[in-house]
This record gives C-alpha cells, structure tokens and sequence, in this order.
C-alpha cells in the first residue's frame, strides 16, 4: 500500500490541452473516486497514474517514488478496465495467473494467491472456464481478481461497473466497498455516477473540463458543494436553481426572483443589496408549506415511486423538482404552496458560480 | 372481459386440399424450388468439369480424339515416371517454402502496418500493389529482372562490384526454383499481410493495455496476447494461401515453362504441358486428379485448425 501524489499534472494531446494542472493527494488505504461528466478528464488522469498515457507536465508518485518515467509494469499497480480486458483464450485461472507469471513467480506460489483471490472473490467453482463462459458480473470479478493477486501498492479502477446492468451494479459496488474494507488497500475509482461515487468514496474529486472543481468526503460535497457545477452535479434528482437578487429590507434578506417571488434564505448570507444570484434548493429539502409564507407553485407532473412522490412544479419562473416522503395526490394544473428548508438552501453568485 | 368458452372450441371447419396442392404448399417443396437455380449453375458449372476431369483421367483421351476407359493405366504410368515425381517433389518446395516465407513476411508487415505510422493509408494501398497487378503481368516484369543479360540484380551487383558476371537466374535449376518461389512469395504477401492486419485490429487496445499492467514485454505481448488471438484468421490465411501457391500456374509458366530440365515444373504446368501442348488428354487429366488428394488434406487440415477453440465458442449470457 501506498499513498498517491498528484502535483500540478497537466495533459495535451497536440496543441489541445485536456487537463490544466490537478492536484490530489491520496493517503495510504484511501478509496477515492474521480467523478465528472464525460470528457472531464478522470479517465485520461486515472491512465497517466497507471502509466498508459505520458504525462506532460507536473508530477505523479506513488509512495515516495516520482514514476512521471517508471513504465507501467514497475509502478506496482493493478487495474481493472471498464470492459473488463479479460484475455478471452485464457481460462480464468491464466488469468489471474499472467502477471504472477510473467514475473516468474514460483508455481506453488501462483496457485496459493490464485486460490486466495478466487476464494475472496467466489470465483472458485469457474476457474477452468473461459471468460465467454462467465456472465458480466463474473467477468468483471475475474478482472478483480487479477489484481488481486498481485497484491500491488494502488488499485485503478476506470468505470468497472458501467457495463453491468442496474441491479448487479449495486450489488457489485457493495462487494468492492467490502473488499477495500478487508484488503485496505489505496484506491483510485472513475466513474461518471455520482452516486457509484457517494456510496463507495472516502474522499470524492469532482472534476469538469480538466480541472478539480472540488475535493471532499461524499457528505461535505453534498452539504457544502463549492460551487453551482459540484451542486448540481452531486445528489439525485439535482439540485433546483433559481435566478434572483438578493432583497434587503426592514432588516430581512430574501432572494428575489426574476417574477418577484420572494424566497426565503438564511440571515448570515453576505452579499450586497442587489447583487445577482442563483438560488440553490435540492427537491429533498423543499416542503409543502403550513399556512402562509409558502411559495405558490404550479404542478406540471407527480411521479410517485412507491418510497417518495416527486413533484414537478414551476415556481418563481423556473422548472422545480420536489420530493416528499408523503404520498400527494396532486393534479396537474394545481397551485400548491411550497417552503424550502431555509438552513438547507445555497447561494451562488450568478457570475462565478461560487458559493456564497 | 369474457370469453364465450364454447365458441373457441368449436372445430374449424378445415378443408382437406388434394395431395399435390398440399405438396405444392409445403415448406420442404418450397425450398427446394428456391435452390433449384443455384443447384443448377453449381452442378453445370463446378461439378460437370470436375467431373468430366476425373473421368478423362480413366481414358487414353487425345486432342482430337475421344478416348476409351482405361482404368487405372494412366496412373499405373505416371507412378513410373520420375518427371512426374520430380513435378510433385517441386510443387511441395514450391509450396512449402513459400507459404512459410508469405507467413512469416506478411505477419511481420502486418504488425509494423499496425502501428501508427506516417502516410499509413498509402503505405498500406502500396502493400497491395502486387495483389491487384495481373499476375502475367508481374511475371513478365520478373522475366526481365531474372533476364540472363538484362537483369537489373545482376547489373547492380556488378556495378557495385560484388559479383564479376551476370547471375544465370532461370538457366540454373536451383537458381530458377529459387527465382520462381521469391516471385510467388513477392506477389502473395499482400494477401496475408493484408488479411493478418485486419485480423490484428480486431483485437482490442485494452487487451494490450491490461498486458502492459501485467508487466509483459513487447515480445510477450505478441507470444501471449497477439499470437493466440490471431489463430483462427492465420488459419484461413494459411489455408488459403497454401490452396493458391500448390495449385499455381501462371508465374512457372510465364518464367520458366517448367525449365530448366523440368526443374520448375509444377503439377499443374505439367498436367497443362502433357495435355494441352502434348495432345495426351487422359494423362493431363491424371496428373490435375492426383493435386486432388494433396488439396483435400490442406482443406482438412484447415477444417481442424478453423474448429472454434474453446474459448470462442459462446457463454451462456
């Protein structure tokens, strides 16, 4: 095991460049993900830790070595692909037996860790088939497996579960929770799902356009996003935005949207009078109001899932979601009045997208 | 909703057809009807000459003249003749030696063309030059180069002060077989190479990446990862290549008419030189019937080789 530091790394390919100096460091024994939209750069970050794309410029170490130049056989990594790269003429067994081959390891010894890994994994039963033979789910535990039994300083993980569908995708992220849990060792996972990323992470890095928006445990990310792309980005359904000005009066702050809507924000916001906003509130944190002093929205749809009702409103001049753990049986058309939770809600500046 | 029970049980009211409409109608009929014109142009055009070739080989046959069955004379005759083994023994050279040289080469061009190279669509439309020129015109163009007096190696070399006189390339029975084998393997490497180099990019980049992770070497990689996935094609690569070398004709012919002293002479040159040339029909036919045997071994040993592995045949998702 080992910690990872990644120090102003930057990446072009040509004249484009793609990463624009990232720094993160890893402790020892640390599951961090790298979660970003598509083309935000995790994939391309995770291929220059593991050693398949060079880097152009900064630093990587792994442990106290600086490996910008150690090829990838030597950095003592292991990684697991997102379409598993399994060797599709080697029983299961060669599989999780090449790099222990490779290395001229001692045959008894091969087949102790083989064994040891396939155990972990159940793997045992399949060790003689070919990977044609295996479902998804077992393909992606063989690729496990062969990293594994290398026993190596940093696992890669590049999306490993996007092929699988819905229902094995839970079940496997929990395995792989609970085999960082028993093998504790430093973890690097990219995925684009935010929530692979809130429920597997130690610490999660949110990245957008080749640079890190914000680094943080899953709940910090969630209760203080740094930004309007980290907020919206984390939590599901995203987080509602609302344009307004912030509203000083009688000694009252409001937000107060484009239509003159006025919403409710907590007392200690500092910003000018008037000063341009973006008004944050997840639908989980909006609740129908008692009385007055509610936000009178239109309902346009009701989505009731069976654990929570999802409303989708228009209220102050924008397209809301709401979630209630209550059953409502609202018809389309209706006015409801609506309350966001005032200690819950955010504000961004309009300009920077910055928390304010 | 309900269903009134009785109604749906009530027996259709079927009609029985005739036994020829029902024939007409069935489903064996039809499809036999829908091969019929394929059949036909298979058994007019493929199975007729083949054939009428193998029956010739029975018959003392000669131009002009129908022959007579013979049984087994013209085979009983061929075995005592050492020009027909001498034909046999160079069309195994022949073959052998080329198709592994074609393997070997066109494996080699085919990794350097899969890599990223500059001008990569051109260099590979070159690779295939020799693939689309006829080959009578290739052989031609040889025929100068192997010239006793105008050969371009032989000028070169004697240019630059290696060699004294002019290399004797067709005039010399070792020389004119090895001439004969590098122009067959100069104008059938595109053909593997090209065919590997599709095959080469059907595997995927991860694989390597995942090897590279692994720790293999470069030569590793190709032992363990390239190799095992690049079988099946090299099988029908090989197959075919080795079916297009044994059965070759145009190249001897052009170059050498399977001199000197019948150094050159492959089976079927000499089967067109006994029948054609030499008027002798029914022995031409025996000597093209006896390349019958050495083809069906190549086929089956391909039809084993082409077998799915085991790793290819499909999983139960």
């Amino acid at each position: 095991m080992a910690s990872v530091g990644i120090h102003d790394v930057r990446k072009s390919f040509g004249s484009v460049e793609v990463i624009h100096g990232v720094d993160i460091s890893i402790s020892d024994g640390e599951f961090v993900v790298l979660v970003g939209p598509s083309g935000c750069g995790k994939s391309t970050l995770l291929r220059m830790i593991a050693g398949l794309e060079q880097i152009t410029g900064g630093e990587i170490s792994i442990g106290e070595r600086v490996v910008n130049l150690v090829p990838p056989k030597e950095r003592d990594i292991a990684m697991v692909f997102q379409n598993y790269a399994l060797y599709p003429h080697m029983t299961v067994q060669d599989n999780m037996a090449f790099s222990l081959k490779l290395a001229k390891a001692e045959s008894a010894e091969i087949e102790r860790r083989v064994k040891e890994a396939a155990e972990i994994l159940g793997l045992g039963a399949y060790l003689e088939r070919y990977p044609r033979q295996l479902s998804g789910g077992q393909r992606q535990r063989v690729a496990m497996g062969r990293a594994i039994v290398r026993d190596p300083q940093v696992f890669l993980f590049d999306e490993p579960l996007s092929n699988l569908d819905a229902k094995l995708r839970v079940q496997m992220r929990t395995e792989i929770k609970a085999l960082h849990q028993r093998l504790t060792t430093t973890s690097v996972y990219v995925t684009h799902d935010q929530i692979e990323a809130m429920t597997m992470a130690d610490r999660i890095v949110v990245m957008h356009d080749g640079i890190v928006e914000q680094i943080g445990s899953p709940l910090e990310l969630y209760d203080h996003p740094a930004n309007m792309f980290v907020a919206g980005f984390i939590g599901s359904p995203a987080m509602n935005f609302i344009e307004g000005r912030v509203a000083r009066d009688a000694g009252e702050t409001r937000i107060v949207s484009a239509d003159g809507v006025r919403l409710p924000v907590p007392q200690t916001l500092q910003a000018a009078d008037g000063h341009k906003v973006v008004y944050g509130v997840r639908p989980e944190h909006i609740e129908l109001a008692n009385g007055a002093g509610g936000v009178p929205a239109e309902v346009s749809v009701i989505e009731p899932t069976g654990a929570y009702t999802l409303a989708f409103v228009k209220m102050a001049d924008a397209e809301v979601c709401a979630m209630f753990d209550e059953r409502h049986a609202f018809r389309p058309g209706e006015t409801i009045s609506l309350a966001p939770r005032t200690d819950l809600v955010h504000v961004f500046d309009a300009e920077t997208g910055r928390r304010l | 909703m309900a269903v009134d029970v009785n109604q749906r049980r009530a027996p259709a009211a079927i009609e029985q057809p005739g036994r020829l409409k029902r024939l007409s109608r069935s489903k064996g009929m039809m499809s036999l009807w829908f091969m019929m014109p394929a059949a036909t142009i298979l058994l007019l055009f493929l199975a007729y000459p083949l054939g009428l070739g193998v029956w010739l080989g029975f018959t003392d046959a000669k131009i002009g003249r129908s022959g007579v069955f013979i049984g087994l004379e013209n085979y009983a005759w061929l075995f005592d003749d050492p020009v027909f083994w001498l034909a046999v023994f160079n069309t195994f050279l022949y073959t052998v030696v080329a198709s592994i040289v074609k393997f070997g080469l066109g494996l080699w061009l085919a990794l350097i063309l899969n890599h990223h190279l500059p001008f990569k669509a051109i260099l590979r439309a070159v690779v295939l030059l020799p693939w689309i020129v006829p080959t009578v015109l290739s052989a031609i163009a040889f025929w100068w180069i192997y010239d006793a007096q105008f050969s371009i190696i032989s000028w070169t070399l004697v240019k630059l002060g290696i060699l004294t006189e002019y290399i004797d390339f067709l005039g010399d029975p070792a020389n004119a077989r090895a001439s004969v084998i590098a122009a067959n393997i100069w104008r059938g490497i595109p053909f593997v190479a090209i065919t590997l180099l599709a095959g080469l990019q059907t595997i995927p980049q991860s694989l390597y990446e995942a090897a590279v992770i692994d720790g293999a070497s470069p030569w590793q990689r190709f032992r363990y990862v390239t190799f095992p996935m690049l079988t099946p094609i090299i099988a029908v690569v090989m197959t075919f290549s080795v079916l297009f070398t044994f059965t070759d004709f145009q190249l001897i012919y052009v170059l050498t008419r399977g001199g000197p002293l019948n150094a050159t002479h492959l089976m079927a040159t000499l089967s067109f030189q006994r029948a054609i040339p030499g008027g002798q029909l029914g022995e031409g036919a025996a000597i093209a019937v006896s390349m019958i045997p050495f083809l069906l071994a190549a086929i089956l040993f391909s039809y084993f080789g082409l077998q799915r592995r085991r790793w290819q045949q499909g999983g139960s998702d």
